[in-house]
């Protein structure tokens, strides 16, 4: 197929443009679509990935849906912002992060790399620190000092084993 | 130390190094989240001073190798944060980010470690041409000794856990700066490109994310972070990768000395010539400029300047760097006149 525009080239660039419900295509080649502007998209941002990965997905709602118990985000409110909450949102959304997870890493889904030499803080662990930091600033707010200092003593207990 | 003593001398990340005609520098960054604590987005302002707290404690306490200083980025002037983003030193969102918030630095500029960025430890060695090993093996380094003494976020599955999935698992971008002035006048560079994008990497402009590429300045940097090794990556990137645009770019500078010579020199020269006589001109005409000029110099077409010279004025010809050369707050226009004169002064002086 030659390029619409200038009729020499071969025509590379397929183009579908749907404006106001009207489908028209575009065939041109490299140059002429440089010419007129049209760039490939190369980035797909997150968002707009993973919305589609939810409409293919059966059970989107019962995925948008989750929350997390640790920091209260829900997947829908991560999907906003394309930035999770805290560390406990890899366990609380693991079903619907692990298709997107491996999109973004070349079909990756397990790490291979690195591993911290000094791993005292088992998962459990962490997840206690991280409960007892939001019951801390829950106190905190309700000017509740007294359970408040009972609670910063079991963080750094904890912190210190 | 102070941002001030940086501002008149060149940046770790334009200062020589090898493969230097074409790789301008090599980054390797690592992003880190304490164990036990929410990611910023869900941090307080009082969580977000306890990590900036607790992290300057025990960074203070393991040997960094290197002089050290720290900058509070949330209390540093708008122009201090400019000239920081203008040497790579610290993100875009860094300083343009809210809350408490800061990097440590050393002093030599090869290291920079962000503090409540988009994770709360954002680990980063830079070099200047092709040292990409020697970037990983310092940053690798630090946060070794750091894991000596904090709790990461680290899942058995995942890996390093951060606060966007596309870095999860290694947690580490391995970032190369390219002048690829020869692919672009030959009208190869979108092939190059797009070869690259087809091997999952990012291409990118001077300063990062959402920039247009100026100056014929191309960063490339892996999107794959978890499922390969730290090694893996680096390697891909050593071996292959960037030796590969390293040779198309070479062959292309020689096919435009070979083919075309006399409108290379043309450019080159004119480049030279407007920037030698402008009483006046924006930064985008500067970068424009400079990038055939370097290519020039790099050729050996134009032997009157040194590579390091041309490097120079290309990071203090920015307006924040501009700035604080001048001592005074300075708008669009007197940015433009204030830079064509430094750089006709700096041209003369090198005559």
């Amino acid at each position: 197929m030659l390029c619409q525009r200038c009729k020499k080239q071969s025509a590379t660039v397929h183009l579908t443009e749907i404006i106001n419900a009207e489908k028209r295509e575009k065939h041109l080649c490299e140059k002429c679509a440089a010419e007129e502007g049209v760039t490939m998209k190369q980035h797909i941002p997150l968002n707009e990935l993973l919305t589609s990965f939810l409409v293919a997905q059966a059970g989107a709602q019962e995925i948008a849906n989750l929350t997390c118990p640790e920091c209260g985000m829900t997947f829908v409110e991560y999907r906003n912002h394309g930035l999770l909450g805290c560390p406990h949102d890899y366990d609380a959304f693991e079903k619907a992060l692990t298709p997107l997870i491996q999109h973004a890493h070349e079909g990756g889904t397990h790490h291979v790399g690195k591993v911290p030499r000094h791993r005292a803080g088992t998962a459990t662990r962490q997840t206690e620190l991280l409960r007892l930091r939001r019951e801390l600033n829950a106190a905190v707010q309700r000017e509740d000092y007294e359970r408040a200092a009972e609670l910063r003593d079991r963080i750094q207990t904890l912190e210190s084993q | 130390m102070t941002i001030d003593d940086l501002t008149t001398r060149s940046g770790q990340w334009l200062s020589g190094g090898p493969l230097s005609e074409i790789v301008i520098s090599s980054r390797v960054r690592l992003a880190r989240n304490l164990a036990g604590f929410p990611f910023l987005s869900k941090a307080t302002e009082a969580q977000r001073r306890e990590i900036e707290h607790l992290l300057g404690e025990k960074i203070g306490s393991i040997d960094l190798g290197h002089e050290t200083f720290y900058v509070d980025i949330a209390r540093s002037s708008e122009l201090d944060r400019q000239v920081l983003v203008e040497r790579h030193l610290i993100s875009r969102q860094h300083a343009e980010g809210e809350g408490h918030r800061g990097v440590i630095l050393s002093t030599t500029e090869e290291f920079a470690l962000m503090v409540n960025e988009e994770d709360h430890l954002r680990l980063q060695a830079l070099r200047g041409g092709f040292q990409l090993e020697d970037a990983w093996k310092e940053i690798d380094r630090i946060d070794s000794a750091l894991e000596e003494k904090i709790d990461y976020a680290f899942h058995d599955r995942f890996g390093y856990l951060t606060a966007c999935p596309t870095n999860v698992g290694t947690g580490i971008r391995v970032s190369v700066m390219l002048h690829l002035p020869a692919l672009k006048l030959t009208n190869e560079l979108e092939k190059v490109m797009r070869a690259a994008r087809d091997m999952h990497l990012a291409v990118r402009g001077l300063y990062g994310e959402g920039t247009e590429a100026t100056g014929d300045f191309y960063q490339i940097s892996n999107q794959t972070t978890l499922g390969k090794s730290e090694e893996e990556i680096i390697a891909e990137f050593k071996d292959r990768v960037i030796p590969r645009i390293v040779e198309y770019e070479t062959l292309a500078r020689e096919t435009l000395v070979r083919e075309r010579p006399v409108a290379l020199d043309d450019k080159i020269w004119r480049a030279y010539g407007v920037l030698e006589n402008a009483r006046a001109v924006s930064s985008e005409e500067t970068l424009f400029l400079l990038s055939h000029l370097r290519m020039g110099v790099s050729l050996g077409r134009i032997d009157r300047l040194k590579l390091d010279t041309v490097n120079r004025l290309f990071l203090l010809t920015q307006p924040g760097h501009l700035q604080k050369i001048h001592g005074s707050p300075l708008d669009g226009e007197q940015r433009s006149i204030a830079r064509a004169e430094f750089i006709r002064r700096t041209l003369v002086s090198n005559n």
